[in-house]
């Protein structure tokens, strides 16, 4: 819950444009990432367990192969919004993109 | 209902005796009977072993050689006394691939000993489970079924697909009706087996080390006297009793995970001593007489 909380003070107090986000131990890092609408963020698996990129929606929008270590998956986000996403493998695994 | 209750407490109570790597516990007559390993029951009756999360495919610390760690959980299998059957909850390979599930099947062929799987989720990572459940789980399509064996109804189940965003494992209400449909002309007396990969019930709600919907599961099973709940996932021994219901989770052939709490997220224990692998990880073996469990844990080395 502290992670979260730092990681929402982060992105709302200066937004970042980084399109990369890493898994590392289960986490996603950062855990929430604001982009500008037409950016592509890069997920890298730095696990040496397979995780997905899964949208957490009904039906998902965007969902990845499982990634093994080193692997990566893209995705371009065209419309403003904010995106909740999750490791379908290990859901207690949650991430957020955040579309300006 | 009271008597129910009651019986709840009582065995809560008595149930957990620890004898080194392993434990043994018998249930006669509902009431759990704690053993020591070297006064297990002799070797009547009817015994099957489970190996669990052998994940063909990692190669990564503490264990680049997972296919070795495999066959020697095998070798042990065979030195003990022949078991009737086997079960494997789960995790048989790290990626769903082809020729992770063809190493496995092989060298499991190869024992001769029939063995009944349950898919964990690296064995459903591609065609929703398609290529696990054409090869190991013939009799379901989905991953779930049931057989008869010496008198004991054994209920395989899939709670590793339909995940939710922060959510636990998933059974889903398709299975949930095939399960009460399953049991629900049984008699009270027959003794149960029900083997999942993911835990049915929350050993760590943080790390999703549980099943969202077991609930719904094991209030079709509490009106039997003798239900043994078998699960893997976890790559450690857990084991809880309430009432009549006995859960316990297998260690892996594979990799040992930290106990929940212990460190920041699950994942494979890598620093681990040299020589030590071996030692936490194994087989189990369950011996049923007379409707009575009694389980035994051995690691691959002392």
């Amino acid at each position: 819950m502290r992670h979260i909380a730092f990681a929402c003070f982060l992105a709302w107090a200066t937004p970042t444009l980084a399109e990369d986000v890493s898994i590392d131990n289960f986490v996603f890092k950062p855990v929430e990432i604001t982009i500008k609408a037409g950016s592509t963020i890069t997920w890298t698996n730095r696990d040496d367990i397979p995780h997905t990129i899964t949208d957490a929606a009904h039906p998902p929008v965007f969902h990845s192969p499982a990634l093994d270590t080193d692997d990566h998956f893209s995705a371009t986000f065209t419309t403003p919004g904010t995106y909740h996403y999750f490791c379908s493998l290990h859901p207690h695994m949650q991430g957020t993109v955040i579309v300006r | 209902m009271a008597d129910h209750d009651k019986l709840t407490r009582r065995t809560a109570l008595e149930c957990m005796i620890w004898a080194g790597t392993g434990v043994v516990w018998t249930m006669v007559g509902g009431i759990p009977r704690s053993q020591a390993l070297a006064a297990s029951p002799p070797g009547t009756g009817f015994s099957f072993v489970q190996i669990s999360d052998s994940h063909l495919g990692f190669s990564a610390a503490p264990n680049t050689n997972v296919t070795e760690t495999l066959q020697a959980a095998l070798d042990q299998v065979k030195a003990h006394a022949t078991p009737s059957m086997m079960i494997h909850t789960g995790d048989v390979s790290h990626l769903s691939r082809a020729a992770q599930f063809d190493t496995a099947w092989q060298m499991i062929g190869a024992t001769g000993i029939e063995t009944h799987y349950v898919p964990g989720e690296h064995d459903v990572l591609t065609d929703d489970g398609a290529g696990f459940f054409e090869r190991f789980t013939k009799g379901g399509a989905h991953g779930y079924y049931s057989f008869d064996q010496e008198g004991v109804h054994f209920v395989g189940l899939n709670n590793v697909q339909g995940l939710q965003a922060g959510g636990l494992g998933n059974l889903g209400v398709t299975q949930l009706a095939w399960l009460a449909q399953d049991l629900k002309d049984r008699p009270a007396s027959q003794p149960i087996v029900v083997f999942a990969h993911i835990p049915l019930w929350t050993v760590n709600a943080e790390w999703g080390w549980g099943t969202a919907d077991a609930e719904q599961a094991l209030a079709l099973l509490r009106r039997f006297g003798s239900v043994t709940v078998l699960n893997g996932h976890i790559h450690q021994i857990m084991q809880k009793v309430e009432g009549q219901l006995s859960f316990h989770t297998a260690r892996s052939t594979a990799f040992p995970q930290p106990a929940p709490g212990t460190t920041p997220s699950p994942g494979p224990i890598k620093d681990i001593p040299a020589g030590k692998l071996r030692s936490m990880l194994g087989i189990t073996t369950v011996r049923l007489i007379q409707g009575n469990s009694a389980l035994a844990d051995t690691t691959l080395e002392a």
